[in-house]
Parts: structure tokens; C-alpha cells; sequence
């Protein structure tokens, strides 16, 4: 039996191309027409990749006229740029796109859902025999090991994410800490909901314009506070998202001191994604109070993407690993996988959020 | 012979020290498993030699300046063992194994365990007294590791450089409520021991009495400090480090009045 992947992806196609190609993907016509014994269908935004094993050898091109009816059938297969790989080649790029390496942000765990979702499908629809399940299965373990033992998935690599793991390091639990939303723009409402779908109930909005300041309330359950007392707020608040358009700092060390002494015991966290800021830089010097404005939110941002490419070695490690046990696997013929002749459900327990 | 089962202790905390070292240096670090299997074996074997010397003695071995340090290094692991897990303060064993090796190391390389020329007299309000307040001082040690944790994490979210321990150490939150927490325990601890001293039935050098006290005043304040918001919690942490070095000064001043004393 020939195991094999065909596929595009981020790194060889662009985007208009993997639209063309992964939105007009069907698995029968991978089973019936190019002649595949089992087919799963792994499609993404990011990228559409065939895995199938067959008895006879199955050109790319075939292939590529399932995921598109529209090519042209003299269409020679050089033309797509399709990647093909065969036996533990697959079995390798199969582990490196289940673990997150192989993907555009290194390290994301929305691929794993992903993958276990096509999986699961293929199951479903009898697509997936006994070897795509054993290689499957296989991969799920491997992603899995590859993000517990390495550093690969540590960190968040977008603004938004940054700032509500900054706030899950000071506060641990965000489910009684108080949000004040100062101003009402795009950035500052998709960090609100970030910390919102992370626990915090609290949540209040202010803005010069009182209507804006309702619509964004209306959007994520928030309390109005009207923007001239928005600093008396800072009394109760743990954490406060600026971005006003204001000219001028609306914040100082001044203003901000005397507040503090009343909340000593606990600390500010003080997201500024305004430009020019809203908070001046000194407010950082008093005791307990954490300020990040967008510099250097991105600056964490970059720190663990960085980080994530670092831990690449050490993923490839744990692959090389499995592809040589699952080689020599299936060089035995597949014993324990013809013993079972059902294949179960993915345990989807181990999947974590995606990120941004 | 007891010696031996000291020496295999450390070298399970310099194997959790080790272990840590090269994880985080490697960015691939797993609190817990390692960590928390050596320090509990490092603990087994602590307790096997306080136990093989408790028998030689006929009394808790606390009768020198080496057991009682072995005696502060013992309660240090215990309270990690008890605390580290609950909390999920799951670095806090890469913590404490450095100051149990550096505890133990300095017991063992330095000329400090005498033994009594006379078989010491068993008083059990003296001996409930010295361990109680050398448990105490397990939690404070305790204390002091989590304020060390609490400074390095509380540095790096105010340089806003995230080494990869940032991502390992425990919320600041969390961190200062296990503080307070070791605080509380230690100093309800130490003030029974100090209690218990009244108990003895035998006069005690004014010079131990003045060490103790002092030591109690010191957590007392840092206690009263935190409940009345004089001071924040970076200064807490940091007094916590204060402390412990300043008892275990008045630890070593007391052991020496205690043992020129001694019969």
C-alpha cells in the first residue's frame, strides 16, 4: 500500500490559490475517480492537502482534479504548485503540520483541532480506513508530545493575546477582575473581548462620545461610565485598556499616585494601545502598576514567535523520533491495526483554544 | 553512616537543580515531575538521617549548630512538599532545592557537628519548643523562596522582557497569597514554639530569649505591615527575603548561646 499526501499550502501557494483549490474538495471523488483506497481531506485557510493510501499508484494530477473540477484535464501537473510526498515523508509532514511546525504561526494549536476534525470526517464517511487511522492517531500523539515537551505553543504571538496572558500572569484568575475600556475603538474592543472570553464579567466602557460608548457596552455586556469620572474608576479597577484619540496623556504619575495609595495590596495593569499614548511612560515607575503600550505588546509578540522558531529543533527531534517508529511499524505489515478492525472516535479533551 | 544518607540527600537536590538548569536552559521545561520526585527523594533520605540520629541521641536531633540546620533544611522540603503542589507553584522545588543544597553543603563542609561530651537530659517542652520553632522557620524559609519568585516575575513584567521562566512561574497574585499564607503558618508555628519556652522549666540564656523574640517582632511587623497596607506587595516579598536572612543570623546566635549553655 502506497501512503501518500498532495496538497498546497502557505508556503507554495498563495492565498487566491488555496481558495480555488480547497473550496472545491471532494472525497468521493478522491475514493471513486483517482482510485485511492482511503482519502482524508485536510482543508485549512492556510492549506489543502490530500492523505491517502492506495494500492496503485495515484498521480498528483488526479489529485488535483478532484480538489478542482475547473483544471483543465491537459493540464500538466507542474503547472499547480502542488507538493507531493510519499511514505515516511508524508508520515513526517503529517507530524510536522498536527504539532504546529509546519504552520504560518509556528507553534498554533488550531491546526490540531483541525486536523482531528478531518480526521474525524473521513471516519465518519468510511474514507478513513485502517491505515490513515494508525497514521493519524499516530500524529495526534505526536502533536501532542511535541507541545508538552517543547516550548513550541508557549506565548502569544498577537496584540490582543499578549495583553490578556500578561493579565493571566498578574492576576491569575480573571474571572473577579475589573476591566475599564477607555475609549471606544476597534483594538480596545477586540482586547475587551479577549479578556472577556478569558472570564472577566466586569467590564465597563467610557468614552468621550456617549454613544459609542453604549454600542460597545451593548457588545460586550459592559457598564457605561460617563468619561468624566473614568479616572475615579481607577479606585476600583484591576486592569484598564486605553485608546483614545486623545492628543495629550490623559494619565500621569501625578494623577495616578494618589489613587494607588488607597490600592496598595493589588496591582494595575495598564494596556495603552492609543497612538500618541494615553498613559505617560513614568506611570510605569509606581510600585504595582504594569504598563504595556502597543511597542510593547508587539515587542512580547515578536520575543515568542522568536521563541516558538527556537523550539523548532527540538519538535523535529521528537518527530524524527515517531517517523522511524511508525516506519518500522508499518514495515511489520500493520499487525496490530488488522487486528482492530474499527477505529474510534478522536478525544477531542486535549484541545486547547486557538489563539487570536 | 547517618553522614552518608546527608550527602545522597544533596545530591538529589543538585540533581533537581541540575535538571531545572538544563531545561530552562534548553526552553524545554517540565515543572513537576522531575523536580518534585527528587526533592521528595532528597526529603526520604533527609528524614532517614534525622531519624537515624534522633535514635543515636534518644531525642530530636537538634542538638547542635549542623543538626539544626539540617533540621531548617528538613522543614524547608517538607512545607514545598505540602505547599509547592497545592498552590501549583510549580517552580517553587527548582527554588528550594538551591537553598537546601546550600543549607546542607554548609552543614556538611563546615566543623559544626559536635557531639555532646555528656548524654543530653530529655525535656520534651524543650524539645517541642526547639522543632516547632524550626518548622516555623521551614515556612519562612518557604516565605523567603516564594518573595524570590515573586521579584523575578514581578522584574520581568515591569522590563517587559519574558525570559521563558515567565511563562513557567506562577501569577504575581498567587504567588503573594502563598506569601502570606507562609507567613501566617510560620508565625503561628513560631509563636507556639516561643509559648512552649515558657514551659521548659529551666532557665534559658537572655541572649536566646532576646534572638527569638526578635525574630517573632520581625514577622510580627512584616505581618502587621501587610494587614494595615503599609507596605505593597513588591516590599512584602522583599522583606521576606530580609527576614529569613535576618533569622537565620539569629538562628545561628541562639544554636551558639544554646550549646556554650549545654551541660
Amino acid at each position: 500500500m502506497n501512503l501518500f499526501c498532495v496538497g498546497l499550502s502557505h508556503h507554495s501557494a498563495d492565498v487566491e490559490t488555496l481558495e480555488r483549490f480547497g473550496g472545491h474538495a471532494e472525497i468521493d471523488c478522491l475514493l471513486r475517480t483517482s482510485g485511492c483506497a482511503e482519502a482524508l481531506l485536510l482543508s485549512t485557510c492556510n492549506r489543502v492537502e490530500v492523505y491517502a493510501a492506495s494500492v496503485s499508484r495515484v498521480s498528483t494530477l488526479d489529485i488535483a482534479r478532484c480538489l478542482d473540477r475547473r483544471i483543465d484535464s491537459h493540464m500538466s501537473p507542474e503547472s499547480a504548485p502542488f507538493y507531493r510526498y510519499e511514505d515516511a515523508q508524508c508520515v513526517r509532514h503529517l507530524f510536522r503540520v498536527a504539532s504546529g511546525v509546519d504552520s504560518m504561526v509556528v507553534g498554533e494549536t488550531e491546526i490540531l483541532g483541525q486536523t482531528k476534525k478531518a480526521y474525524e470526517a473521513a471516519r465518519a464517511s468510511g474514507a478513513a480506513g485502517r491505515y490513515l487511522h494508525r497514521l493519524f492517531q499516530r500524529a495526534f500523539r505526536v502533536a501532542k508530545q511535541v507541545r508538552t515537551h517543547t516550548d513550541i505553543a508557549r506565548g502569544a504571538v498577537s496584540i490582543g493575546s499578549v495583553a490578556v496572558d500578561l493579565a493571566q500572569k498578574i492576576f491569575g484568575d480573571l474571572g473577579n477582575c475589573k476591566v475599564l475600556v477607555l475609549g471606544a475603538g476597534d483594538t480596545s474592543e477586540k482586547t475587551a473581548r479577549a479578556l472577556v472570553s478569558r472570564g472577566v464579567s466586569d467590564l465597563r466602557v467610557s468614552n468621550r462620545s456617549g454613544e459609542r460608548a453604549e454600542n460597545l457596552a451593548q457588545l460586550t455586556a459592559a457598564r457605561v461610565v460617563p468619561f468624566e469620572r473614568w479616572i475615579d474608576e481607577c479606585r476600583e479597577i484591576d486592569i484598564l485598556i486605553t485608546s483614545t484619540s486623545a492628543d495629550v496623556a490623559l494619565l500621569g504619575r501625578d494623577q495616578l499616585a494618589p489613587i494607588l495609595r488607597a490600592r496598595i495590596d493589588r496591582p494595575l495593569f495598564i494596556i495603552d494601545i492609543a497612538v500618541p499614548r494615553n498613559v505617560d511612560a513614568d506611570v510605569d515607575a509606581l510600585d504595582g502598576v504594569y504598563l504595556y503600550d502597543i511597542d510593547s505588546l508587539q515587542s512580547i509578540a515578536d520575543q515568542s514567535l522568536a521563541m516558538r522558531r527556537e523550539q523548532i529543533d527540538a519538535a523535529e527531534q521528537i518527530i524524527a523520533q515517531h517517523v522511524a517508529e511508525f516506519d518500522e511499524s508499518i514495515a511489520r505489515g500493520l499487525n496490530y491495526a488488522a487486528r482492530t478492525s474499527d477505529h474510534p472516535a478522536v478525544d477531542d479533551s486535549s484541545l486547547s483554544p486557538s489563539e487570536s | 553512616m547517618d553522614r552518608y544518607l546527608l550527602i545522597v540527600s544533596t545530591l538529589c537536590f543538585l540533581a533537581a537543580i541540575a535538571h531545572t538548569v538544563l531545561e530552562i536552559r534548553n526552553r524545554v521545561f517540565q515543572p513537576m515531575r522531575f523536580t518534585f520526585l527528587a526533592v521528595g527523594l532528597g526529603f526520604i533520605f533527609q528524614t532517614a538521617f534525622l531519624s537515624v540520629r534522633g535514635h543515636a541521641l534518644g531525642r530530636c536531633p537538634i542538638t547542635n549548630l549542623f543538626e539544626v540546620i539540617i533540621f531548617v533544611a528538613w522543614s524547608a522540603a517538607l512545607f514545598y512538599m505540602v505547599v509547592g503542589p497545592a498552590y501549583r507553584l510549580s517552580l517553587m522545588g527548582a527554588f528550594t532545592a538551591p537553598l537546601v543544597v546550600v543549607l546542607q553543603l554548609i552543614a556538611l563542609l563546615a566543623p559544626i557537628d559536635h557531639p555532646h561530651r555528656a548524654r543530653l537530659r530529655v525535656n520534651s517542652w524543650l524539645e517541642f519548643h526547639a522543632s516547632m520553632s524550626l518548622v516555623a522557620y521551614g515556612a519562612f524559609a518557604l516565605a523567603c523562596i516564594a518573595g524570590v519568585m515573586y521579584l523575578v516575575q514581578e522584574r520581568q513584567l515591569k522590563t517587559h522582557h519574558l525570559h521563558s521562566l515567565f511563562y513557567h512561574l506562577p501569577p504575581l497574585t498567587d504567588l503573594f497569597s502563598a506569601i502570606v499564607r507562609l507567613l501566617w503558618w510560620g508565625f503561628v508555628l513560631y509563636t507556639l514554639g516561643l509559648i512552649s519556652g515558657f514551659f521548659v522549666g529551666e532557665p534559658l540564656p537572655w541572649t536566646q530569649i532576646v534572638c527569638a523574640t526578635g525574630v517573632w517582632i520581625l514577622y510580627a511587623l512584616i505581618l502587621q505591615g501587610r494587614y494595615l497596607r503599609w507596605f505593597a506587595p513588591k516590599r512584602v516579598a522583599a522583606l521576606c527575603i530580609i527576614g529569613f536572612s535576618a533569622a537565620l543570623t539569629l538562628l545561628w546566635g541562639i544554636t551558639f548561646t544554646a550549646q556554650t549553655h549545654a551541660p
